[in-house]
């Protein structure tokens, strides 16, 4: 038998070939990750439960309506631009001159930051069954502006960064300090008022 | 300079391609691993709002789908302009959730079930309306954790 060598494939189109597959894929991929603003929703109400118990005091509720005009409202003060609801809700919630009429704060024992003053605020949305769904995210994107800036403003002084850079752990403990009290209670029709 | 001898005629010597096909298969890969099918056809034209405070789905396979939106447009003539629910591949009403909710847990495994996320796609210009009917059937069934979609503003 004579040494003669299988003779080698020519791969000079191997390229071309996986250009071809990887174009494919190129088009047909969308990258895009799913993004939006996470809520939870509160359980269906036990009908047999008394109503009075989930009753907050009435300070310690905001409530945000927003008709079906997309006009603003909160409490009972027309809000003329969404941006401003923003200060209204750190207001609210912070109340840094302990007003009356603002929510009352309660000292709250947090594992590994000590005793907090935590806002009792809770903030409810309301809505017209006819609101456009973009001034409904406009302003639930509104409400988590100003909590997520009062977070900053907490993780800064405690800890002189923002809430983003901290660990798992102080963002827990941030949380704490400073929850999202958003309720999107029973639907109601605002409408009429 | 011996290099550069007169006799020798030795041009550029070709620069060996044969590292490309992996240059590319790797890329091809990549791309393969990242993609993911779109496996629903749309069935109604969505628009999302836009929102600067958007956090990322951490977990896409527990996420569920829901599409509201108007038809798309050579529907139109069969289902009208007005706002409808899309689930899976087919237009549904908000009585169908309670079961596409219970599919959808039906398929995830059973660690999983608590942290599904309902992911509500709605076009910005939906009504409200159909959006809290779609709340409170979620609700009803006791998928609480939901996900408004929105995208960021472009600026």
């Amino acid at each position: 038998m004579a040494s003669k060598k299988t003779p080698e494939i020519n791969s000079s189109s191997t390229a071309d070939i996986a250009f071809l597959l990887l174009c494919y894929f190129l088009m047909t991929t969308t990258m895009g990750s799913q993004t939006g603003l996470q809520r939870r929703l509160p359980p269906m109400p036990d009908p047999n439960q008394k109503q009075e118990d989930q009753k907050a005091k009435r300070r310690n509720i905001i409530i945000v309506k927003i008709n079906s005009a997309d006009r603003i409202f909160a409490g009972n003060e027309p809000i003329s631009d969404v941006k401003l609801l923003k200060d209204k809700i750190k207001e609210f919630i912070s109340n840094p001159a302990d007003n009356e009429s603002l929510p009352e704060k309660q000292d709250t024992e947090i594992e590994g930051y000590g005793v907090a003053k935590v806002s009792k605020g809770v903030i409810s949305l309301q809505n017209d069954r006819s609101t456009s769904y973009q001034a409904y995210i406009a302003v639930q994107n509104e409400l988590v502006k100003a909590v997520n800036e009062l977070r900053d403003d907490f993780s800064m002084q405690w800890r002189g960064k923002k809430y983003a850079k901290l660990t798992e752990e102080e963002q827990e403990i941030v949380r704490k300090a400073v929850p999202q009290n958003i309720s999107e209670a029973e639907p109601k029709d605002v409408s009429k008022k | 300079m011996s290099k550069f001898k007169p006799g020798e005629k030795k041009g550029m010597s070709a620069i060996s391609t044969s590292s490309l096909p992996d240059i590319v298969f790797m890329l091809l890969f990549f791309f393969m691993v990242t993609t993911q099918m779109r496996e629903t056809e749309n069935k109604v034209s969505v628009t999302l709002p836009s929102a600067s405070e958007i956090v990322k789905l951490e977990r896409k396979d527990l996420a569920s789908y829901i599409n509201i939106g108007s038809p798309v447009r050579h529907l139109q003539a069969q289902y009208g302009t007005d706002a409808r629910i899309q689930l899976n591949d087919s237009f549904k009403t908000v009585d169908d959730i309670r079961d596409f909710i219970a599919a959808e847990r039906e398929a995830m495994k059973e660690g999983d079930r608590p942290l599904m996320t309902v992911s509500i796609r709605a076009d910005e210009q939906v009504r409200m309306g159909i959006v809290t009917d779609v709340k409170q059937e979620l609700r009803r069934c006791s998928a609480l954790k939901i996900m408004y979609a929105a995208r960021k503003p472009a600026d």
